[in-house]
């Protein structure tokens, strides 16, 4: 029995405010100049005290960039972005790095709090270490000597950096090249900060890993890079949040995630993103373009992507599996709600090399308002992938009749043994079951949440259960608004 | 408790009820029979709120209050309660949910504690029970591959579980097999009581053998042709429906 989603209409209820994440914190910050230049790069990389070799790769990256224009073949309305007219690099001001979570600053500590991501290690949820990551960098991480018992790194990559070079060295870049698109190659220029992961062979990770991403200053993108390294046999599960101030014009936030599976590992990765989606005239909100990627290198390697998309005012992101490894296994759980002027373009992409490599994608679209949703997924079989399946289902919902919603699946086979799959459905949230609900004497808005939750479910279920009442309390404050 | 006077509705522009009167009072229960398509559904659909049903004349009074005024949920805080002939499903939500987030948003209504899982799970096997309703089937999302049968009996423990002032029960009987038909029967009785009335609409006497009505009411052509005791429902099962109808034409 899901005994979480009536506590969650409960909870829906008592928060009231739309957006309640949208406060800004009062602190005092450390600002690169205005602009995108070579020079910006290297003051990016001279705070950090990066080797040489890190330096060279983000000239590298930002020359390219400069030869590379915007994406242009989703299914968004993106208006013009000033690149030059943001700060790329945002830290508050604190002496040092926090060497411990007395050191960090108690405005910050209340700011987290205020978020529900109490970072005090005997105040937070049992068994879930957090990497705090406040605009350009990582304000303080939870639990790290525990984790450090068992071997496994946690740590802000820029740390990683200073502490583990040759790890970072090795792997970054491995899965998501610096010339791989506009936006990872922007990435790659002027990543400032995000979470490093490194599971050893055996260990299966002792507790959940999470990353809190809070964007707060204004004109201000957050170009956070994320690493996860498991090895063999081991085992990971790691899940991000992200809120953001509620503000008049768009903020950027284009992030890369790197994972890394080696024989018989497995990594999940959750993502409850809620951004500001801007207002209901659709004014302000955060551009999210993402990339993550993932390789399952290793025989029988396994990583699985869980996403709850709710907010952002543009959602541009294709969480993929590259299935290298023979009986290696790719899945992507999506729920995706766009609300009065959201626009999501998201989706997944397999591409399956390894024989026998399974991979299972199922979608949920939910639209309401005038938002627009689109899912856009690739399934690749490569000649290698003999008797490699996949099954895709995507579902869409839709809430009032300004909103779309829209499918664009492409399969690709090399390999005639390879089986591919894919289902979809369209349909509209039902007057029968609104009524059914509402004669029981649940109210209007209650019943859509309690309906579109039902529809999400198959996903919902795949979150880590800590997290799993907050994303469906999301779902409901997302969508509200949205009948009557 | 329950008075309709005059009450006239259409869907989508066609004129379905002509005029309905009826009048029940509290601790009443009233059988509807009528034939097929008389209206007997959209009595009981403009009863408890729905949306597309056109009130073009007439009142309803519910406890002195119009009801007509009031929104589904509304009607529901009311104590209003509508057992559907045909129950909705609703996919991804497990019919355990359903139950507790109807019972403590009717239980927020009243101005009482909601119940916590433990609290409700307590209540709702005890009544299952009662309905021969096993734990497998709570577990499923509503109504979702739910035999006929089941459905039927879902509606049944939502009754008990709600626990309203004022029931229709639209076909419950229908589609039930005979050892069915006795539970939901034995539900029924159980649930009278002074200040409870029940409406209930049937095609069968055999479900008024076992919950003996105060007044049997035929509907048909939109309007109630002919009321009496429970001895109507005999007397139809005789001669069926076309001498009324013809006392009508
Ligand atoms: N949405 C609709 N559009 C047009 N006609 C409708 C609609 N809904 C109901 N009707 C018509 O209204 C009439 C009454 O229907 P209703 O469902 O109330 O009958 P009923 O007495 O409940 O019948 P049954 O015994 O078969 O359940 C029927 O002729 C039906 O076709
Ligand atoms: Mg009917």
């Amino acid at each position: 029995m899901s005994r979480v989603a009536a506590e969650t209409v409960e909870q829906v209820r008592s928060l009231g405010d739309r957006y309640k994440y949208g406060f800004v914190t009062d602190i005092e910050s450390e600002q690169a100049p205005k602009g995108l230049n070579e020079d910006i790069v290297r003051f990016i990389s001279a705070i950090k005290d990066e080797p040489e070799w890190l330096l060279e790769w983000r000239l590298e990256a930002f020359r390219h960039w400069q030869t590379m224009t915007e994406p242009n073949w989703a299914k968004l309305g993106i208006p013009m972005i000033d690149y030059q007219d943001a700060y790329y690099y945002s830290a508050p001001k604190q002496k040092e790095g926090p060497k411990s979570l007395d050191e960090v600053d108690p405005e910050l500590l209340a700011t987290y709090d205020k978020l529900g991501i109490p970072l005090r290690e005997q105040e937070m949820l049992a068994g879930v270490a957090v990497d705090a990551v406040f605009d350009s960098v990582s304000v303080a991480t939870t639990f790290k000597a525990k984790l450090e018992e068992h071997g496994v790194i946690f740590c802000p990559i820029s740390e990683a950096v200073q502490n583990h070079p040759e790890l970072v060295r090795k792997y970054l870049g491995s899965v998501v090249p610096y010339t791989d698109n506009f936006f990872a190659t922007l990435n790659s220029a002027v990543f400032t900060d995000g979470s490093f992961v490194f599971v050893p062979k055996g260990v299966r990770c002792p507790m959940e890993l999470s990353t809190y991403f809070r964007i707060n200053a204004a004109n201000t993108g957050q170009f956070e890079r994320t690493l996860i390294i498991a090895e063999d046999s081991s085992y990971v599960s790691y899940l991000e949040g992200c809120t953001a101030p509620m503000r008049d014009e768009h903020q950027l936030h284009a992030a890369v995630v790197e994972l890394v599976a080696l024989d018989d590992a497995e990594i999940k990765y959750s993502t409850v993103q809620n951004w500001y989606p801007g207002d209901e005239n659709g004014v302000g909100g955060i551009f999210n373009f993402v990339t993550k990627r993932g390789a399952c290198i290793g025989a029988r390697s396994k990583i699985s992507w869980t996403q709850v998309e709710t907010g952002s005012a543009i959602t541009w992101k294709y969480p993929s599996c590259m299935l290298h490894g023979a009986d290696s296994v790719g899945e992507f759980y999506s729920i995706a709600i766009t609300n009065n002027y959201q626009q999501a373009d998201t989706g997944t992409k397999m591409v399956h090399m390894g024989p026998r490599s399974r991979s299972r994608v199922i979608s949920k679209g939910i639209s309401a308002g005038r938002a627009s949703n689109a899912y856009r997924g690739l399934v690749k079989m490569l000649p290698g992938a003999a008797s490699a399946r996949n099954y895709t289902q995507c579902d869409s919902l839709l809430i009032g009749s300004k909103c779309g919603a829209h499918t664009f699946p492409y399969i690709e086979s090399q390999n005639r043994s390879a089986r591919v799959e894919h289902e979809a459905t369209t349909s509209k949230i039902d007057d029968d079951q609104l009524f059914y609900c509402r004669q029981r004497g649940i109210g209007e808005e209650e019943a859509v949440s309690l309906i579109v939750n039902g529809f999400c479910r198959e996903v919902l279920q795949q979150l880590p259960m800590e997290f799993a009442v907050e994303a469906q309390k999301l779902v409901g404050i997302s969508l509200e608004g949205s009948v009557g | 408790m329950l008075e309709i006077r005059d009450l006239h509705a259409s869907v989508e522009g066609q004129a379905i009820l002509n005029g309905v009167d009826l009048s029940v009072g509290p601790g009443e229960v009233h059988a509807v029979m009528g034939p097929n398509g008389s209206g007997k559904s959209t009595l009981s659909y403009v009863l408890s709120g729905r949306e597309g049903y056109a009130v073009d004349r007439g009142e309803v009074l519910y406890d002195g209050r119009d009801l007509l005024e009031l929104e589904p949920e509304e009607r529901a805080a009311a104590g209003l309660f509508l057992a559907f002939q045909y129950p909705v499903e609703i996919p991804g939500v497990g019919t355990m949910t359903f139950l507790r987030t109807a019972l403590n948003a009717l239980r927020r209504g009243r101005g009482e504690n909601e119940l916590d899982a433990m609290q409700f799970l307590r209540v709702v096997r005890q009544k299952a029970r009662a309905l021969g309703i096993g734990d497998d089937m709570l577990k499923r999302a509503l109504n979702v591959g739910f035999s006929g049968g089941e459905k039927k009996r879902n509606e049944m423990l939502q009754l008990a579980i709600l626990e309203p002032r004022l029931a229709i029960l639209d076909e419950t009987d229908s589609g039930l097999d005979i050892d069915a038909l006795k539970v939901v029967a034995e539900g029924v009785n159980a649930l009278r009581s002074p200040d409870r009335a029940m409406l209930i609409i049937t095609h069968y006497q055999r479900l008024l053998d076992h919950i003996v009505p105060d007044r049997v009411h035929v509907l048909a052509k939109g309007r109630i042709l002919r009321s009496g005791g429970s001895e109507l429902a005999l007397e139809l099962e005789e001669k069926g429906y076309g001498e009324i109808m013809g006392e009508a034409a």
